[in-house]
């Protein structure tokens, strides 16, 4: 991070002309100054990252002298073997993969239907429908009435307590349909009088030419679903059903709750940094591929104040 | 705080415009011009297929929000559970009074109103800040990559949030190391209750702030380079340009996400806080959605946690729409 930053350090330096007036003395030292705190700032953004990287590569004697920040001490790797050969780790894991995969479909197949049938301008009561929807944003039943809903629907032990409660995102919605409402109407007019249905035309012509923005709505549901742990705290009571972020939380609590400090209950640092990176590491190697296109797919959505 | 949406659209709600659904281009079908407005029932004869893909996210609205929503009808019946979803006699405002008398109540609402209140004073300008420094920067790559690096806490999940704050406060973590390479004696940080709130605001600062600055740098890419071409023939320097340029031009999106920010400032990262807060600093960590989640879910009393519930969110209902009044009469900028 810092080779590209100093380079561009070193640039600012060079007093540039605007419109033919140089900047001042003073403009320059601000600058270089804001160069420099922002650099402070991406540090600290990454120390914790880094931090916990280098815990996860150091011994437990080193960690418990406190003598670790963003290098490992006493390299090792044992944790990892041990971490990864906790059965139900993988089987969390594999419950996390499942649940995001399954309730982005169940996301996307929604939102798109509803961002594109709310994007027709002529459709009418649109204005109605799109009131009730983004109402919820402002107002929600809260977690009681949710949770006994969930419960009478059955649903406890379900995936679907997962899946289906959170399936629209009303500002993904609302990203979405403003997409769809800039979307070339000549091109829809031509395949409606080539003979194609309104399905037809969703499926064959617009949706292949949204890719971009399909993509953006599934990294956003996929890193959504990915993270979320609280619904499965509140539904799932067997641990054999839980998210990997539910067991990342028991490794925390056990130790963090002082009721639970037993010596048998601590749990050693580098194992939950090590639980901590697995855990982490699908959203960072996605990052680069949601990045590409989260700013264009955010403003699209948002810049009309 | 990602939720900024502004669209014409949102003006429409509650039908105050009349009518906009039926545009002229919207019947291509001779109908007579006597009527501008298209009935029901041709409106579904024509779009039946869009009315289709209404469908089932509608459905899904009804069941998973609105009736939820009904749901808290149990604030005043009783509720038994297993019994009916909508609880099974009428006690009328017996919970709210039960809570209004309630000491822990108390404390926990004014936890709320302290740990809502340090968020948005302290974090709101920031993203504002960050994003005037992030556009004062000359290299376009050394900016893309401040921000990258700026959003990245966004996309963690709160439990590894939790995971980062816990091992950096720990007793051997890096803050205390610090503290002992300055000679202090090391502080127990999470479980010591006057800590909460400078760890919970710090972390939110981490985690929001990168993400916090997107809305206004698209908004600070829509000024006229005119306007400050005009400034700097007037003799204007940069602190005068960003002063009377730049901040007058990003004011309607700093406006309409405070309104949002004012309107959401009782619901404190309920998550992050139920991962935070331990038996031993729960006397500041302890909030409204914190002690809901305890009362009912943990000790089963669904009624009186509904009350609260309520309660909460009506107040953030009536922030939202004061807000939203007071910005409309004073500075034009209004959600809808």
């Amino acid at each position: 991070m810092s080779t590209p930053a100093d380079r561009s350090v070193a640039k600012l330096f060079k007093p540039k002309k605007q419109g033919g007036i140089k900047d001042s003395r003073a403009y320059t030292v601000f600058r270089v100054v804001n160069a420099v705190v922002i650099i402070g700032l991406c540090f600290v953004t990454l120390y914790p990252f880094l931090n916990v990287i280098a815990v996860a590569f150091s011994s437990q004697g080193y960690i418990n002298a406190g003598q670790v920040n963003i290098i490992p001490r006493g390299f090792n790797t044992t944790t990892f073997v041990q971490v990864m050969s906790d059965p139900m780790f993988w089987r969390n894991y594999g419950n996390t993969i499942l649940y995001t995969s399954v309730a982005t479909a169940i996301s996307m197949v929604l939102t798109t239907m509803f961002a594109y049938a709310l994007s027709k301008k002529h459709l009418k009561g649109r204005a109605v429908f799109i009131g009730i929807a983004v109402f919820t944003m402002f107002f929600s039943g809260g977690i009681i009435p949710n949770y006994v809903l969930i419960n009478s629907l059955g649903w406890r032990n379900s995936i679907l307590a997962i899946v289906v409660p959170n399936a629209i995102s009303i500002f993904n919605l609302l990203v979405m349909k403003s997409f769809f409402e800039n979307f070339p109407e000549e091109l829809e007019e031509a395949a409606s009088i080539d003979g194609l249905t309104t399905y037809g035309i969703l499926l064959r012509i617009v949706l292949p030419l949204s890719k971009a923005v399909l993509a953006t709505m599934v990294l956003f549901y996929a890193v959504t679903f990915w993270n979320s742990w609280f619904s499965a705290v509140l539904y799932m009571s067997k641990p054999d059903l839980y998210p990997v972020t539910v067991y990342l939380r028991n490794l925390l609590m056990a130790s963090s709750q002082p009721q639970d400090s037993d010596e048998g209950l601590q749990i050693a640092a580098n194992v939950k940094a090590v639980t901590m990176l697995l855990t982490v590491l699908p959203i960072v190697c996605l990052y680069p591929f949601l990045q590409k296109y989260f700013v264009s797919g955010v403003m699209l959505g948002s810049v009309k104040a | 705080m990602n939720n900024l949406v502004v669209t014409d659209d949102v003006e429409q709600v509650g039908g105050v415009r009349a009518e906009p659904a039926t545009s002229p281009t919207a019947s291509p079908s001779p109908a007579p011009k006597k009527s501008a407005k298209t009935t029901w029932r041709r409106a579904l004869a024509k779009d039946w297929r869009l009315y289709s893909l209404l469908l089932l996210p509608i459905v899904y609205l009804v069941v998973f929000k609105y009736l939820p929503m009904a749901g808290n009808i149990i604030a005043f019946r009783r509720y038994r559970p297993g019994g009916n979803i909508f609880g099974d006699e009428w006690v009328g405002f017996h919970y709210f009074e039960m809570f209004i008398n309630d000491p822990t109540f108390w404390r926990v609402f004014f936890n709320t109103i302290i740990l809502g209140a340090v968020c948005l004073v302290l974090i709101f300008p920031l993203p504002i800040v960050l994003a005037l420094m992030l556009n004062e920067l000359r290299s376009a790559k050394f900016k893309r990559i401040a921000q990258s690096i700026s959003y990245l806490p966004h996309f963690m999940s709160v439990v590894i949030v939790a995971g980062l704050v816990l091992q950096l406060v720990s007793t051997r973590g890096t803050i205390n190391q610090i503290i002992d390479a300055f000679g202090g004696t090391p502080i127990d940080f999470i479980q010591k209750p006057e800590w909460f709130r400078p760890i919970f605001v710090s972390s939110e600062i981490w985690q929001t702030v990168g993400w916090g600055t997107i809305l206004y740098l698209a908004a600070l890419t829509t000024i006229d380079p005119q306007l400050y071409e005009a400034a700097r023939i007037d003799g204007a320097n940069r602190w005068k340009q960003t002063w009377h340029v730049t901040l007058p031009g990003i004011a309607p999106t700093i406006v309409v996400l405070l309104i949002l920010n004012i309107g959401s400032f009782l619901n404190v990262s309920f998550e992050k806080v139920l991962l935070l807060y331990n038996p031993l600093n729960l006397e500041t960590a302890d909030i409204l959605s914190t002690y809901l989640y305890r009362v009912g879910i943990g000790s089963g009393s669904f009624s009186y946690a509904t009350a609260v519930g309520l309660f909460e969110a009506l107040i953030g209902l009536a922030l939202v729409l004061g807000a939203n009044f007071i910005s409309k009469r004073v500075t034009g900028a209004s959600l809808w």
